[in-house]
């Protein structure tokens, strides 16, 4: 059935024949190029989540410094400044509620700001001025947004950890997934959706914050919700109401940048208020609505009894590092033999997702380069802070040279000074995993229930699962979000199961649609999907193809740049000759093994690397169009390589010594933290490069590094932008 | 000998293609992909199949109780020979140039965009509405409010 016929040669064929021929040509060829932009989306979208895996993947790695710096604690005794007793100063903050609400009653709001003001209780007024303000991009002053986290942690406290709802008056309930910061999708969503009151109720399900830019505006705007009409307005915890992950993900940055003088005392406030959140919404005792998802070990008899309060954060401390530091005479070696031991052990053979190939890989590598880290490095392990209730008394912080002598060990973080316990009693155990499952699980296809080792911490849970948990409960649907979805939402498991997500865009302008779900009486789900636009011209398939394209093509991009010395030494394994080529099937599988993202990188070779005359691949030009931006001189490229690599560990790492958020740090807290973190992975780089470095850094040589300029040196520039900017 | 090995050669070449390709579509990454994207999968490949074409196709790689899946092991011994005997072979630009000439009865050297819609809606193996307007949206010169046909090709 070929096409190569000539078509105007059938001269004797009638005219409307020919056209008919001519339709079909067309449509055939029309056919065949969307084909090939979906395609292109397509590999666009696994670009982005391969990314976004490998960097949730780094954070484990990062969890594992963190031990490591633990471990190496006394090591680090009177060898110049201390970080980790830097780490372990103390700060002061015993303020009880009273004193604390009479405090924010007087901080003083100026004449001339213009912003809203709101007033306690809240009123449609204060919402209607909030929404106004923001979309003028004003900043609500800090008192009023202490105020507001100050009532809403109160408000919370008296909520369950289940809420029932149910849609009688023949309601619908609107329900949302992941905003993460995008303020322009929840306004849209208002925008077309109403917003909230008696008769509009709406649930949103986690992950307000992190990633985004507007993450402070957005729990304002639902926090102020929530106050005004608690009936009507429900908010489950994601993952990312974590403070941990909130310093990883940008949220903690925003609030600092926004709120310099209140910023450490609102997230302060916020760790409470996310863990305060309620885990889970069950509407009409048929449908259960968590971030995450389930997992075989759920009971939600058992989930509403759970302390929620008491699980701050998901990630913490790996019991070895706790040990290892002697400090409590109280701390029995017993293992955690409750619940889940699965979490230490390595991802089941079930599984065969392209996530779980990858992470198995990854799992393998991780081992090998931490020295410190055992088989936990499936656990999430990150210094946690963990409030007990009963641990009232300050402690007097140690000194720099003393192991603590206190029995629990004090890790501030942003000044918070809170205290871990030693491995916790089975049922405190229990507890905490069945909070972190409901916060941290994935549906997968396959039958059973394992390890999300991954994400580190949930698991990932098949049909069966699904299914058993709902006839235990008598329910008939489970809605959750945690995964962003091209089209917004998804279904699984038979229908059972629905994802819905509502930050569009989330990975790059058209990269998705957002979407939100209602429900009415008879329970039958409604989609509604949109997308925000920067443009008021809509875009053909073909530019948002290509916009969300060469944003994901320009980041795959950094990720060769920050492995040219190995892709090269692996390169020139293959090239005996010094051609300066090799096959494609040779490149190919050199890129998948050193950047260890599973994409299709033969399709996507035409967009990376160059083909010499002979058919073979120029390996060097996929480094070609990027370079570093104006280097510190002198480093050299495999340094610059190291620092670009982990630049996000690193400003996480500087954001914890910067204590006051100033931006700055000493050159000697530099050195040591740089010193560290290299020798922990393993890179050889000697003192003198350091030096000469962090004395280049300060330019006004006062001592200080400013260090976002230090970051902002290694970040990538990209030629083709450079030279856009200059034709522009 | 030579000419054995580059043929060899040809067909792992093709073959690591269309793995590629599939791969992009596997979602769960257990060699399966979605009947409905098959279409696609054959397009970007580089062969331009009609509906009927595909219609066929799709037909001998379900399951014997069809599944809603194509397996990858039936995909790629049917994939490859297309590929090899250059089934369904592109479309050039100067036959797409003759089509548009021939829906140009009246040879103004451009179309109205209801001219192209009652053609491609109506006739052949008709597009959707959704496929018109997303065509239009990209063909239609925002200023003349018509097709020019000829400024697709170079």
């Amino acid at each position: 059935m070929g096409c190569g016929t000539s078509i105007a040669v059938e001269n004797q064929t009638h005219p409307s024949e020919t056209a008919i021929k001519a339709a079909i040509l067309i449509q055939r060829w029309y056919r065949r190029y969307v084909a090939h932009l979906e395609m292109r989306r397509r590999y666009t979208w696994n670009i982005f989540q391969s990314i976004e895996y490998a960097g949730e993947q780094d954070q484990l790695q990062l969890s594992s410094f963190f031990s490591f710096m633990l471990d190496n604690f006394t090591h680090m005794n009177g060898n110049g400044p201390d970080l980790i007793s830097h780490l372990l100063d103390s700060v002061v903050d015993p303020l009880t509620e009273e004193v604390r609400q009479l405090k924010y009653e007087q901080i003083v709001v100026p004449e001339s700001y213009c912003g809203p003001r709101l007033s306690f209780p809240l009123s449609v007024t204060d919402t209607n001025a909030l929404l106004s303000a923001f979309k003028e991009e004003q900043t609500l002053h800090g008192k009023y947004v202490l105020q507001l986290l100050y009532e809403t942690k109160k408000f919370l406290k008296q909520m369950p950890n289940i809420i029932y709802l149910s849609t009688s008056y023949a309601k619908e309930i609107t329900i949302c997934g992941d905003l993460h910061g995008r303020l322009d999708d929840l306004l849209l969503i208002f925008y077309k959706n109403g917003l909230p009151s008696a008769e509009n109720p709406y649930i949103f399900n986690g992950d307000f914050v992190d990633r985004g830019k507007k993450s402070t505006e957005i729990i304002i705007i639902l926090f102020a919700f929530l106050l005004l009409y608690p009936d009507h307005m429900h908010l489950n915890r994601g993952n990312h109401e974590d403070h941990i992950m909130n310093l990883r993900y940008g949220f903690t940055r925003e609030v600092m940048q926004k709120y310099k003088t209140h910023g450490r005392e609102m997230l302060q406030l916020l760790q409470d208020v996310f863990s305060l959140l309620p885990l889970a919404t069950v509407i009409d005792n048929k449908v259960l609505i968590v971030h995450g998802g389930i997992s075989d070990k759920i009971d939600l008899d058992f989930l509403s009894t759970v302390e929620r309060h008491k699980v701050k954060s998901a990630l913490r401390l790996p019991k070895r590092s706790v040990d290892h530091l002697n400090v409590h005479a109280n701390i029995r070696s017993s293992s955690r033999q409750s619940g889940r031991s699965r979490l230490d052990s390595p991802c089941s053979s079930g599984r065969t997702s392209r996530a779980s190939r990858r992470r198995k890989k990854h799992i393998t590598k991780q081992g090998s380069c931490s020295s410190s880290s055992s088989s936990s490095s499936s656990s999430s392990s990150v210094c946690s802070p963990r409030v007990s209730s009963r641990n009232t008394s300050r402690r007097p912080p140690p000194s720099p040279s003393l192991p603590s002598p206190t029995d629990v060990l004090q890790v501030p973080f942003l000044d918070s000074f809170v205290s871990l316990e030693p491995p916790e009693p089975p049922r405190d155990e229990l507890e905490r995993q069945q909070v972190v499952d409901i916060l941290w699980s994935d549906p997968k296809n396959q039958s059973g229930c394992s390890p999300n080792s991954f994400r580190g911490g949930g698991c990932y849970f098949g049909p069966d699962v699904t299914q058993a948990l709902l006839q235990k409960h008598g329910l008939c649907l489970l809605i959750r979000s945690h995964e962003c979805k091209q089209e917004g939402y998804e279904l699984c498991h038979n229908g059972q199961v629905i994802t819905i997500f509502s930050a569009s865009n989330y990975y790059e302008e058209g990269s998705n649609r957002g979407a939100y779900v209602k429900l009415g009486p008879e329970l039958v789900p409604r989609f509604f999907q949109y997308q925000v636009s920067r443009s008021t011209r809509k875009l053909t398939l073909h530019q948002r193809v290509c916009v969300a394209e060469g944003s994901a093509l320009r980041a795959l991009k950094e990720k060769l740049y920050a492995h040219r010395s190995d892709l090269m030494a692996a390169f020139q394994q293959y090239d005996i000759d010094n051609t300066g080529r090799i096959s494609t099937s040779e490149w190919a599988q050199v890129v998948e093994s050193v950047l260890r993202l599973d994409l299709p990188w033969r399709t996507l070779r035409p967009r990376l690397a160059r083909l010499g005359a002979d058919g073979n691949v120029e390996y060097e030009s996929c480094f070609e169009d990027i370079s570093p931006g104006e280097p510190i001189p002198p480093v050299t490229p495999n340094l610059a390589e190291t620092l670009y690599r982990y630049r996000t560990d690193l400003e996480i790492i500087f954001n914890i010594i910067d204590k006051d958020h100033s931006g700055q740090i000493s050159i000697e807290e530099f050195r040591q933290t740089w010193k560290l973190f290299s020798s922990h992975l393993g890179v050889a780089v000697n003192d003198q490069t350091i030096d000469d470095m962090a004395r280049s850094i300060d330019f006004n040589k006062d001592g200080s590094i400013d260090f976002n300029e230090f970051l902002e040196a290694f970040r990538v520039v990209h030629k083709l932008v450079i030279k856009e900017q200059q034709q522009g | 000998m030579a000419d054995k090995y580059s043929a060899d050669t040809i067909i792992t070449e093709t073959q690591k293609r269309i793995s590629n390709a599939f791969d992009v579509f596997d979602h769960e990454s257990n060699k399966t992909v979605d009947v409905r994207e098959i279409g696609t999968i054959i397009r970007s490949l580089g062969c331009f199949p009609s509906e009927a074409d595909l219609h066929d196709i799709i037909a001998e790689l379900e399951e014997e109780e069809p599944t809603g899946f194509v397996r990858y092991e039936k995909f790629l011994p049917t994939m490859t020979k297309i590929l090899l005997e250059r089934k369904f072979r592109p479309i050039t630009e100067d036959l797409l140039l003759q089509a548009f000439e021939v829906l140009d009865q009246q040879k103004k050297g451009h179309l109205e965009p209801e001219e192209l819609t009652k053609y491609l809606t109506q006739e052949g193996e008709p597009f959707t509405q959704e496929e018109m307007d997303e065509m239009l949206s990209a063909a239609v010169d925002p200023d003349k409010n018509v097709i020019l046909y000829k400024d697709f090709f170079h």
